[in-house]
């Protein structure tokens, strides 16, 4: 059952056959028979859909234009080696390179349909609904509980703050550890820890969508595996879009993985997305030279 | 990969995620609580900037009308008329020969704090915090201990004694702006000469100072600056001088200068003494003014030099 | 090892050393000079000078009350308009305004430090004091007159509250400029992780940016304090020549080294010179007081900055 794309024109190398998931899936007794080995796909709706993206820094382009689709409830992981546009790539979709000067960015970014960039866009609404976590742990330096109850009370969500904290904070496997000091300054955390609290502190606002940025590579291995844990079951409740250098950890988690490289025009170096499939087929079966390169280690 | 059942149910009270991208909730009216502290931090900004503009302008439209050769190069006369001749040159006189004391023992601060005592020690932190208090003592009590030191006894008031009060003054910064920018020559350019077996005191002369001259001379020439503009410290100090005479003997004399020029001319009855002030009040503030500006611009350069 | 080497070491440690010295021989010297100066008046009248407002100087009375109010009053005036502004100001400078304004504006603010306190006091008395005799009593009379704070205004405009409005003039950049530097060091993620939290502007400041800088700014305060509390000339200016402690802000009064600037010359009296060197005494206090607070209160930040940056 292959579902047919109804807009025609995809100039990147995207899957050819776009997954298209319906929302509520069957129980298994009624799914439609499988036709060739590989479970039924089901519709699902796009979060993002980003066309002919280009992002440039002043005169420096940096990524290169990219067109692809985020689907709701997946975990869609970003890899690609250093320097090829994955944290623009990212911070772009939730407005977080407004900042940074010089940033232009071309194309466009759809969120459920609407214009990320225009000028009617409310800039700090992009971001109530579209969160990130950063790839050094940023925790504020207040109390635990302050941490994760500042944005909460920001949006007028007073009530039930502590059950709400509390909420965050088991979602981010931490309350555990540390629902016996939570007036303690959060930076008296581990490393793991603290990236675990910028993570409860980001759900706690219940967002729809989250970002985020090589979570755990400022972490070590033990911490690591944590986040990762982590993100089996965020995903069941946000929409996940998360970069990582490490290929084993997309291929663990991901639904679905963008690959992106460097593509050397001229004298410029501009990041480009070279392939964007399901995780099995990035991995297993990939269909650009340059992405079985990087998949089997051979670069990067 | 195919998730059995969607995700768990959506809080009912948050908003819409397909909702357009314009304020939810009680974002307008935070976003208006923003935009109000945005909009006074701007004006506060602007009132500042009208300010140092009222101020500059109105010292420069005045002291336009009293502008001339004529007033630059003659000296006082009577109550209030003539020109500020000596007052210019004794300012001039008694703020390098203040700048003369002030600058090496001021550098040499700078160099024993950075190149010779550990930033922990304890002689580092006691001598910065003489410095720190230095910086903070008001400068009329500057004024009133030169007076007792060397005034009291002699009962004359001399520009030498302005220039040690003076010196004081400037002293704790030069030391300050010294030692700032010898801690951002590179340790590379140090380690480099320890390497090839350089005395200390070579590198420090021969390599460190060189680099870092750009930084010291900008501290140099905003403690002139300043230094030109101070009249506390001469009140009791250099204040009874003939002021219609040009003075050049720093010992033994009274030397004329623009502070107490000021201070003394503004409050005269005639109508000349007001223009000459803004005259004076003008050639004071343009040459302060100027020194900020060039040493900007030497601290720009030298901090180019520094990283390339 | 090169002997002549070792020699010029020592001889630059020497010298070093010595100019070190030197500085703290200035400070001791300083201190020594204002308390024996003061010492005759002190072993005459003790600390009681400190509440005493009558300064008579051809009947030998002595007291530092009305000084010590002229100061604290005028300089809280300062501060309570500088601080709020300068804070303003800094925030404006350091997370609001784009470089090419950072870089012109911020400049013209430290340059408002630079303008001496004789050119101050001198336009404060020439154009100040007659625009707030005419505009600014009068309008504050009439909405808060009730308070006697704001009494009625009298004619020449120097007053306590025509100093307080200079001293508002030499504070504000030091505020400005202090609190910009330390908005600046704030670190960028710690402004991006509460920006990605769907946080307005104004809650980044509030809830990242002050909290992190307090300490700095709390001392940026105490030393544009300082400053306001030291200052002699512009004072000694705009205050004009009051005596006693009145209520009114409007009145003139005197300050500490108003009072140090404008009777040093004349002394009429054989206690007068020595109970000048206790005001001076006190005021010393005050000075190197504020400066250790600042020190301590900054912690971490180092907020006696030179005048190059």
């Amino acid at each position: 059952m292959t579902a047919s794309d109804s807009s025609a024109s995809r100039s990147q190398s995207e899957d050819a056959a776009p997954v298209r998931v319906r929302i509520h899936a069957e129980p298994a007794a009624q799914t439609p028979q499988s036709q060739n080995g590989r479970p039924p796909e089901v519709e699902r709706e796009a979060v993002f859909d980003i066309r002919d993206m280009a992002v440039y820094y002043g005169a420096n382009q940096a990524l290169g234009w990219t067109t692809l689709r985020i689907y709701r409830n997946l975990l869609t992981a970003v890899i690609g080696p250093s320097g090829c546009g994955k944290t623009t790539f990212i911070r772009s979709l939730n407005r977080m390179n407004d900042s940074i000067p010089g940033f232009r960015l071309d194309g466009q970014v759809l969120y459920h349909g609407h214009d990320v960039y225009s000028t009617r866009t409310n800039r700090v609404e992009v971001r109530r609904r579209i969160g990130m976590v950063f790839q050094k742990p940023n925790p504020f330096p207040k109390s635990i509980y302050d941490n994760v109850a500042w944005a909460p009370r920001n949006l007028g969500m007073k009530t039930d703050l502590d059950a709400r904290v509390e909420r965050a904070l088991g979602h981010a496997a931490l309350w555990d550890e540390v629902k016996n000091r939570l007036r303690d300054s959060a930076l008296g955390l581990s490393g793991g820890q603290q990236q675990r609290l910028c993570i409860a502190r980001a759900i706690a606002i219940e967002p729809d969508v989250l970002l985020l940025d090589e979570p755990a590579s400022a972490l070590d291995p033990v911490a690591t595996a944590s986040i990762e844990d982590l993100m089996h079951t965020l995903k069941r409740r946000f929409t996940i879009v998360i970069v990582t250098h490490n290929m084993q950890q997309a291929a663990r988690v991901a639904d679905r993985t963008a690959f992106f490289s460097l593509d050397m025009t001229d004298r410029e170096r501009v990041g480009t997305l070279v392939e964007y499939a399901d995780t099995e087929t990035i991995f297993r079966r990939p269909t650009d030279p340059r992405t079985r390169d990087y998949v089997t280690g051979q670069f990067g | 990969m195919t998730a059995l059942s969607d995700a768990i149910e959506r809080d009912p009270s948050l908003p819409d995620p397909a909702a357009p991208l314009s304020p939810s909730g009680n974002l307008r009216r935070r976003g208006v609580v923003s935009r109000v502290v945005e909009v006074g931090a701007w004006v506060a900004a602007l009132f500042a900037v009208a300010l140092l503009v009222l101020v500059v302008y109105t010292v420069v439209r005045n002291g336009l009308a009293a502008l001339s050769l004529n007033f630059l190069f003659t000296n006082p006369v009577g109550l209030g008329g003539g020109g500020i001749f000596n007052a210019l040159l004794g300012s001039a006189v008694i703020v390098a020969f203040a700048a003369l004391i002030a600058v090496p023992v001021g550098v040499l601060t700078g160099i024993y704090l950075t190149e010779f005592a550990g930033p922990r020690s304890g002689a580092a932190r006691a001598l910065k915090l003489v410095l720190d208090l230095l910086q903070g003592l008001p400068t009329i009590i500057v004024g009133v201990v030169v007076y007792g030191l060397l005034v009291a006894t002699t009962h004359v008031e001399t520009g030498f004694a302005a220039s040690i009060a003076l010196a004081i003054v400037m002293l704790p910064l030069i030391a300050r702006s010294s030692q700032e920018v010898l801690l951002v020559v590179p340790g590379s350019l140090r380690e480099a000469a320890d390497a090839l077996g350089v005395d200390r005191w070579r590198t420090v002369l021969g390599v460190i100072l060189p680099v870092a001259i750009g930084g010291i001379a900008t501290g140099a020439i905003l403690s002139i600056a300043r230094a030109a503009g101070e009249t506390a410290p001469l009140l009791f100090v250099d204040s009874l001088y003939n002021p219609s005479q040009t003075q050049l003997d720093l010992f033994g004399h009274g030397v004329p200068n623009i502070p107490i020029y000021i201070w003394t001319t503004y409050d005269l009855p005639t109508a000349n003494a007001i223009t000459n002030v803004w005259g004076a009040a003008l050639v004071l503030l343009t040459f302060i003014l100027l020194a900020n500006v060039a040493a900007r611009v030497l601290l720009a350069r030298t901090r180019a030099k520094m990283r390339g | 090892m090169n002997p002549a080497g070792v020699t010029g070491d020592r001889i630059l440690f020497g010298l070093c050393v010595f100019a070190g010295l030197l500085a703290v021989a200035v400070l001791c010297l300083v201190v020594y000079e204002v308390v024996s100066g003061a010492i005759p008046s002190i072993s005459r009248f003790g600390v009681p000078f400190l509440v005493h407002s009558r300064w008579a100087a051809n009947f030998g009375i002595f007291g530092a009350a009305a000084a010590i109010y002229g100061t604290i009053v005028s300089s809280l005036m300062a501060l309570a308009i500088a601080t709020p502004l300068g804070i303003a100001i800094g925030l404006c400078l350091s997370m609001m305004a784009p470089p090419p304004i950072r870089a012109v504006v911020g400049p013209l603010v430290e340059m408002l430090a630079a303008i001496p306190s004789v050119i101050v006091g001198f336009w404060g008395v020439v154009a100040l004091a007659p625009f707030a005799a005419k505009h600014l009593e009068p309008f504050l009379h009439d909405v808060f007159g009730f308070i006697p704070l704001f009494g009625p205004p009298q004619t020449t405009g120097l007053s306590i509250f025509s100093a307080g409005l200079g001293l508002t003039l030499m504070v504000l950049p030091i505020i400005a400029a202090l609190s910009r530097d330390l908005f600046l060091t704030v670190p960028e993620e710690l402004k991006d992780g509460a920006a990605a939290l769907g946080a307005t502007r104004w809650e980044v400041i509030r809830g990242v940016v002050l909290p992190t800088t307090a300490s700095g700014v709390a001392a940026a305060t105490v030393l544009g304090l300082g400053r306001a509390l030291g200052e002699a000339i512009a004072v000694t200016q705009l205050i004009g020549d009051g005596t006693g402690i009145h209520s009114s802000l409007f009145l003139p009064g005197t300050s500490l080294a108003s009072q140090i600037a404008t009777n040093y010359n004349y002394s009429e009296s054989a206690l007068e010179i020595p109970s000048l060197f206790y005001l001076a005494l006190i005021l010393l206090v005050i000075g190197l007081v504020t400066s250790v607070l600042a020190k301590t209160i900054a912690g971490r930040f180092d907020v006696q900055r030179s005048l190059a940056r």
